[in-house]
């Protein structure tokens, strides 16, 4: 790996760190839950590393590759479903609707 | 053909989900944009996915359509039928999945890298060796995390003689073989030693922490499976690992720092400080005695009151008492009380835990006050109704400079006219203080379990 792609990465990493901080400051408390689930969601875009190790040749990567890739998919899809699930129940005053309804009697 | 897929598209489409991510996450600062936002995320997931399928580097698909379809499923299931109240411990198990999935990553990289001939370049070994340590102690940090929010075991700090030393000089030899690594990364066998050193880490760093200190547990662990994700991008030169790993890591540390300044203590204190294991009760000697009340008597100061504060916590969500909270809030705004919610931010098990066990409960988020917003409000309440909270309601936080607890903001029901205090009993709370609200003049305890209590209240404000 070449200096210049090392130095690329961490512009990268400093850039993220810095709208990161600005985007998430701005999440009320209110929704701290959803938000936890659905950046946990968003990191398992290690899915990506783990497909492309688990269709390589060596039998030890892709048996590790497949467990991670079932574990990444794991958070993927639950993880934005619950958080879906999540925001669903959230209403302001004016704006019942019949999917709180349903969610409230479980 | 073959080069423009791999060396343009799939990198276009990893631009594009790291675009999508951002925009998605803006949406989330506020509660009507937020679903939009997720499904955008969620899209550039799609798109992410979708990309590194056409990967060169791909030889074989089966046990890459087996994982996805599988995990697939299984987080499905596990979104379907969880029920809200388990939030805590899904969100801890979700953090160790996320966190094995980079670990495994990491693992097979260094494994690969060096059965390639090769020999492995200092900067990806640094890279992956931050993707095993953070990776490994996430994973069985967060197992044990859930562990004690599922209560398979108990959750009060687990402490004993020279913790601190024992748990700092094993992150000191794990740091050691790392940078040693660094130098001569062929050492398979400190590799797997430094893999298992970070496993018995996660472990021996949670232990000692209490069940009152999992939102910042929760918001650690949370960061550092971002930490771990976004060291893989660094490792397999992956832009868009390293954003959306950044994204998580820097939200999981802005909530632990949010909790920690909600607490008025430090993250080291909160880790390295086993909070409420050995107590000294330094509680102003507790004058007076608890005084009990019926739930008739209970009903008349509400039903009369003009404002009505609930201060919910995790006796809350234990019990069950959501949904009979609500009703018994509509009831009294039938009656024309003015009723809100204040919710302290650290009440409950991870943050934002009391709004979401509440929005599902259908009380709209408009009568839920944060501490700064209802504060102000107390003097000017009738009544304040605790339901399972405590350390959050303690004036000794305010008064008692001696209190472990010394400057944590409170909600200050003590302020209000009447306090009734809903309790199972008359011990002490999670963190074994004494809470010296319970003793003052307008304090009335409605002993029970919360829900039977509620329910009982529901009924009698209807036929008052």
């Amino acid at each position: 790996m070449n200096v210049e792609s090392i130095i690329s990465s961490l512009y990268v990493f400093s850039l993220a760190a810095f709208l990161g901080y600005q985007v998430i400051s701005k999440v009320p408390p209110l929704l701290h839950t959803p938000l936890m689930s659905a950046t946990n969601a968003i990191s398992a875009i290690s899915v990506v590393g783990a497909i492309i190790t688990a269709g390589s040749q060596s039998t030890v990567s892709r048996v590790l590759g497949f467990i991670a890739v079932t574990s990444a998919m794991i958070n993927v899809v639950g993880g934005f479903m619950i958080t879906d699930r999540m925001l669903r129940m959230f209403k302001d005053k004016i704006g019942g609707g019949e999917s709180g309804k349903k969610e409230a009697g479980k | 053909m073959e080069n423009i897929l791999n060396e343009v598209l799939i990198p276009l489409s990893y631009l594009l989900a790291s675009i999508l991510f951002i925009f998605g996450l803006k949406q989330l600062a506020h509660p009507q944009t937020a679903r939009r936002g997720m499904n955008l995320a969620a899209a550039g997931m799609l798109v992410a996915i979708v990309g590194t399928l056409f990967h060169h580097d791909i030889i074989s698909y089966e046990l890459i359509i087996i994982g996805l379809v599988l995990g697939s499923l299984i987080g499905a299931g596990m979104s379907i039928w969880m029920p809200m109240t388990a939030m805590p411990q899904r969100t801890a198990l979700s953090h160790a999945f996320g966190a094995l999935a980079a670990s495994l990553v990491g693992v097979a990289e260094y494994w690969h890298a060096l059965h390639s001939g090769q020999p492995i370049e200092a900067y990806k070994m640094t890279a992956l060796g931050f993707e095993v340590l953070f990776g490994s102690l996430t994973v069985t940090g967060s197992l044990l995390a859930f562990a004690k929010l599922q209560e398979l075991m108990r959750g009060t700090p687990i402490t004993y003689k020279g913790q601190n030393v024992l748990n700092v000089s094993l992150f000191a030899l794990a740091a050691f073989i790392f940078v040693y690594l660094i130098f001569d990364p062929a050492q398979t066998t400190l590799f797997f030693i430094m893999v298992g050193l970070s496993f018995l880490f996660g472990i021996l760093l949670v232990l000692p922490i209490g069940a009152a200190d999992m939102p910042v547990v929760m918001s650690l662990m949370n960061s550092y499976a971002g930490l771990a994700a976004a060291a893989t991008g660094f490792a397999i030169n992956n832009k868009v690992l390293i954003i959306a790993g950044t994204l998580d890591g820097f939200s999981g540390f802005i909530l632990s720092i949010l909790m920690c300044k909600a607490m008025n203590r430090s993250i080291t204190n909160v880790l390295f400080g086993a909070f409420g294991s050995p107590v000294e009760d330094t509680a102003t000697a507790v004058q007076g005695e608890m005084r009990e009340i019926g739930a008739e008597d209970a009903v008349m100061q509400l039903a009369y009151a003009r404002q009505v504060v609930f201060v919910p916590g995790y006796g809350l969500a234990t019990a069950q008492a959501q949904h009979v909270v609500r009703e018994l809030g509509e009831a009294l705004e039938h009656r024309g009380v003015q009723v809100k919610y204040a919710i302290h931010p650290v009440a409950g098990r991870m943050p934002g835990h009391m709004n979401v066990l509440l929005a599902e409960a259908n009380v709209p988020y408009s009568d839920l006050y944060e501490l700064e917003q209802i504060n102000p409000e107390m003097p000017a309440t009738d009544v304040a109704v605790v339901i399972g909270a405590n350390d959050v309601v303690n004036p000794d936080a305010r008064d008692n400079p001696k209190s472990p607890i010394a400057g944590m903001p409170i909600i200050e029901v003590d302020k209000c006219h009447t306090v009734i205090v809903l309790k199972r009993g008359r011990g002490k709370g999670f963190s074994g203080l004494e809470n010296p609200l319970f003793y003052k003049n307008n304090t009335r305890m409605l002993y029970g379990d919360a829900k039977a209590s509620l329910t009982k209240l529901v009924q009698e404000v209807q036929h008052a």
